[in-house]
């Protein structure tokens, strides 16, 4: 894996050979077509060797309406195909079409492909595509220092400039004298490339972000077929757009390999990422879940029903799961989060696999009905992917401040069993385990994603269903010998499943404390309290069917644990790793089962010297572990509504052991 | 319903569970009760096929009276939930029990819906015009000053008005009764014969905390000269010798509204009284606004007019969309753009 800080990426590496640096220094540009914004001067690496690198982090950046995310997602397709390992951060506005121009209207999309395992979007951007001052101006600061900025001097007029706040031209005053500077007037090229399709001036800068894509796509080597043929498909009703489009991406590639450019900007070539042989496509956590819920069904043997209301950013899986309905699925976009999850209940009751999906603010609504659904007893799975709260919060930033909502977050004691994904790819086993604790013990299961997984992707080797374990529901059809109690229990304390619709059982259920085996309406003191503790024990029983805890890295015993839940486990396993390569005694446990834990985390946790809890909210995590383990669990917090860097993890490790 | 499954005549026993009904001694919802357990076996119900989903307050303990399946679920939420339980089997006959506030204050989202999605069950709605459960709070059917512990100075709001709404939301079958009235079962027949959202408000006699609200026009007070029940088909009448003369519904054609005339020697047509059809909405709209006391309260069947439901629609786009599609998951991982690493390549 790469260093933390990897001295240089790659404007360097085609230099290394002769022992020359080139480095470039802006030249002053006005306008015009074929200026260029910046010239290089060769200059002596005074012995230093630049090491190549085995990964590139590249931002995408502009204004909402420009496509980036549009062009990150085909960048990232076309990594795939050229078998680089990667992670992507895609870290949009709330606003559909914010004002043009406005630093709030700024949409990136960041990339980290490599030639060895990626498991985060990477601390700092490499390159940094800046496709007006706005973007620029937002981006800028986390650019490497050295790392290169490619821009679009079309969009740097006064007028963006001011809605930017620069109050000089950043090209002019020396404010980027940090980083590398390729800026020149991509506007006017596309337009010029474009110009055969007689389009309109507005319609035709739309094709801009086609032709960045194509300079990319030749920094980096690409195929550009794949996305020849993506356009022709998107644009099949109109071919004058997907020929203007595939110009502009020509052109841009073409202006990769001209003259004046060769000498800076020489292709640089990631090689394929060492994978285990098999079949892979990307895939983002919100097409994971939908896929792992599905799977999930077909291993229970139930048609699946999906209740859901939109909501960023859990809305994908509706979309997802409303094209499969040849797997047995119902979607119904509810009138609220309550009718969602509601409905979802009913189809339970009625035999099929209820599920429903949102975010912090809309499973807050859920709540009650959640208590309804452990109080009868029903299966459900509640996605939740969590966004910065409170209330509406960061509805498109990221963060993992549900925690407390999904373990405690109910009326009255109501205990539901809790997992959590750490990654796209892991979102389909979680979302199998979800469906499978929810079947097996007549249960509501909370299956915690958040933003940066529900919209980043990842290569996926594609599973062999063959290799999961069915586990079928069998429905009660019939009077047991000993009479039928619709709150008899099984050994995992499980009741009945039955069907409206079986003659011979017919009973009610409702949300009102039952009676012990019989299912009726009882207040009596002992009775709740009984009801109390087997809906107790059974939820701590799911424990019995997890996996032990394992260590990610390192051992139990060590000096120090990272213990980290859902998607901090990219920058945390990197960051373990880095630390430990130094000779650190340091362990990575990743928890995916919050609720109840495995059985051996109390022994496990007592044997480490200190640990951390990195976690994206101000310390839920760390909490639980105090209360559940009695454990000198400490905070490492970030609620910024970005990932965690590896740097951050790296530095908290660090100040954990001084 | 089950196909080919010869279906065994039930009687009224057959439809009581072993629970003690707790409702007051007094309680309108008795007679509502027995009316439904007279109703059903003359529908040709089967309890195993029958599912009563009721929200929460007084008339949603109604499922654990009924020998059929039942859910009692939470407040304002049975629309929700028995929209899941018909979508996941359409098979089942789906009755919803809700009283005033829980059908119109707290869910009266989920109220609005289900009737404009069309969803093929029965909306009993029991309406006291006043909270019971919670000990007598006024509702959102409470008329203006109503006093309770929550408006010990009267209520200021205006009432809804049930049907309105119900018609308003977009409802293919509006109807009224109440609880003693010997005509209820009638009009759930109707109801249940309806494909579709069937609406019921069913004035219901809270006699603890709104005592006989309703005696201007229920039995056996208000009977006679008060009620005009809609029959399709038949002309508007109501009253008697008795009330003052038979009384008649007539258009008024300069204000396009109701109005209210006497039929001498039983000559409806030269008075303008109007024949009742259940599917005109305009008319339905004028009957469920009429204002009571200088018009009767218009009972009966009031809208009738069914239109394709919900559950048909979607199960039909399943289908539809399914068709030629095998469930093959794995096939469907695999497509799209993939690549392909082969064996020999070095692990990480």
């Amino acid at each position: 894996m790469r260093p933390a800080y990897p001295p240089i990426v790659f404007l360097t590496l085609q230099c290394a050979s002769n022992g020359i640096r080139r480095k470039w220094n802006k030249v002053a540009i006005k306008d015009g077509l074929e200026r260029m914004a910046t010239a290089f001067k060769d200059e002596q690496t005074n012995g230093h060797t630049p090491v190549q690198s085995d990964a590139v982090v590249v931002r995408f950046a502009g204004d909402s309406g420009d496509g980036m995310q549009l062009t990150g997602g085909q960048f990232t397709l076309s990594s795939a195909l050229a078998g680089n390992d990667f992670a992507t951060f895609p870290d949009f506005p709330a606003e559909i079409r914010a004002p043009i121009g406005t630093l709030f209207g700024v949409s990136a999309f960041q990339i980290n492909f490599g030639s060895s395992a990626i498991d985060t979007a990477g601390d700092q951007p490499d390159v940094l595509i800046a496709m007006n001052p706005a973007a620029l101006k937002t981006n800028v600061g986390s650019l490497r220092e050295g790392g290169l900025i490619i821009a679009d001097t079309g969009e740097f007029n006064q007028r963006n400039l001011d809605k930017a706040k620069y109050s000089t031209n950043p090209f002019e005053d020396g404010s980027l004298a940090k980083w590398q500077v390729l800026a020149f007037d991509i506007s006017a090229l596309t337009l010029e490339a474009v110009k055969p399709f007689c389009m309109g001036n507005k319609d035709a800068l739309r094709c801009k972000n086609m032709w960045t894509l194509g300079l990319a796509l030749w920094m980096f080597d690409r195929d550009r077929q794949p996305i020849i043929d993506w356009l022709n498909a998107k644009f099949a009703k109109n071919q004058v757009l997907a020929d203007a489009n595939i110009a502009a991406l020509n052109a841009g590639h073409a202006y990769g390999e001209t003259a004046e450019l060769a000498g800076p900007l020489k292709q640089y070539h990631v090689d394929a990422a060492p994978a285990p042989a098999g079949l892979y496509r990307t895939v983002t956590g919100a097409e994971s879940i939908s896929y792992g819920l599905v799977a999930g069904a077909q291993l229970a043997g139930l048609k699946m029903f999906f209740g859901g209301y939109p909501i960023t950013p859990a809305s994908a899986i509706l979309h997802h799961l409303s094209r499969l309905k040849e797997y047995g699925i119902t979607t119904f976009q509810a009138e609220d989060e309550i009718a969602a999850i509601c409905s979802a209940i009913g189809a339970s009751y009625a035999g099929q696999l209820g599920v429903t999906s949102s975010s912090g603010p809309g499973i807050a609504l859920k709540g009650e009905a959640m208590g309804l659904a452990i109080m009868t007893e029903l299966p459900l799975v509640i996605v939740n992917s969590q966004r910065g709260g409170p209330s509406t919060g960061l509805p498109t930033k990221t963060e993992q401040s549900d925690l407390y909502q999904a373990v405690y977050g109910r009326n009255g004691d109501a205990p539901m069993p809790v997992i959590a994904a750490r990654s796209p790819v892991d979102c389909f086993d979680c979302a199998v385990e979800a469906v499978r604790i929810a079947v097996e013990y007549m249960t509501p299961v909370m299956l915690l994603t958040d933003g940066y997984i529900a919209n980043a992707a990842e290569p996926w080797l594609v599973p062999d269903l063959e290799e999961y374990k069915p586990f079928p529901v069998e429905f009660l059809e019939s009077v047991p010998e000993d009479g039928f109690k619709p709150y008899a229990r099984d050994h995992k304390l499980k009741r009945p499943w039955v069907k409206p619709g079986t003659p011979g059982l017919l009973h009610r259920i409702g949300g009102i404390e039952k009676e012990v085996d019989t299912g009726h309406i009882n207040y009596a003191p002992a009775n709740h309290q009984a009801m109390t503790d087997i809906r107790s024990a059974k939820v701590n029983g799911v424990a019995d069917s997890i996996p032990d805890q394992i260590v990610e890295q390192g051992a139990a015993g060590a000096k120090l644990a990272v213990v980290g839940w859902g998607s901090t486990y990219g920058p945390i396993k990197q960051a373990v790793r880095r630390k430990r390569a130094e000779g650190v005694d340091v362990a990575h446990v990743h928890i995916r089962h919050i609720w109840p834990m495995p059985k051996n985390m109390t022994e496990l946790l007592k044997s480490f010297d200190k640990i951390i809890v990195p976690e994206m909210n101000t310390g839920q995590l760390k909490t639980i572990l105090r209360d559940q383990f009695l454990v000198d669990a400490q905070p490492v917090n970030k609620v910024s509504g970005q990932p965690f860097t590896i740097a951050e993890i790296e530095a908290a490790i660090e100040s954990a052991l001084s | 319903m089950n196909d080919m499954t010869p279906v065994k005549a039930t009687t009224p026993k057959d439809w009581e569970t072993d629970q003690e009904v707790r409702w007051c001694p007094g309680c309108g919802d008795y007679a509502i009760l027995k009316a439904v357990q007279r109703t059903m076996p003359e529908i040709g119900g089967t309890p195993e096929n029958t599912v009563f989903i009721s929200g929460i307050g007084c008339s949603s303990r109604f499922p654990y009276y009924m020998e059929t399946y039942g859910f009692h679920t939470i407040h304002g939420r049975a629309p929700a939930v028995a929209t899941g339980v018909k979508l996941a089997n359409p098979n089942l006959d789906v009755w919803i029990i809700t009283g005033d506030g829980d059908a119109l204050s707290i869910g009266g989202n989920h109220t609005m819906h289900l009737l404009r999605r069309n969803l093929d069950c029965q909306i009993m709605l029991f309406n006291n015009e006043i909270y019971g459960l919670t000990k007598g709070q006024y509702s959102p059917t409470s008329r203006v000053g109503t006093n309770s512990p929550s408006t010990p100075y009267g209520s200021v709001d205006r009432p809804a008005t049930p049907c309105a709404f119900a018609l308003g939301s977009g409802a293919r079958f509006v109807a009224r009764g109440f609880d003693v009235s010997k005509n209820l079962p009638e009009v759930l027949k109707a109801a249940h014969a309806h494909r579709g959202a069937a609406f019921i408000e069913i004035f219901q006699n809270c006699i603890v905390y709104n005592k006989d609200v309703f005696e201007d026009f229920a039995a056996p007070k208000g009977a006679d000269g008060h009620q005009l029940w809609l029959r399709n088909g038949e002309p508007m009448l109501f009253g008697s010798e008795k009330s003052g003369g038979t009384k008649g519904i007539a258009l008024d054609n300069v204000g396009l509204t109701l109005k209210v005339v006497d039929v001498v020697d039983g000559d409806w047509q030269s008075a303008g009284v109007i024949v009742h059809d259940v599917t005109n909405r305009s008319l339905a709209h004028m009957l469920v606004e009429m204002p009571f006391g200088e018009f009767p309260m218009a009972l009966g069947v009031l809208y009738d007019d069914p239109r394709p439901t919900f559950n048909d629609a979607v199960i039909a786009q399943n289908e539809s969309a399914s068709a030629g599609k095998s469930p093959d998951l794995g096939k469907l991982l695999a497509k799209g753009q993939t690549w392909t690493v082969a064996e020999g390549h070095p692990e990480t």
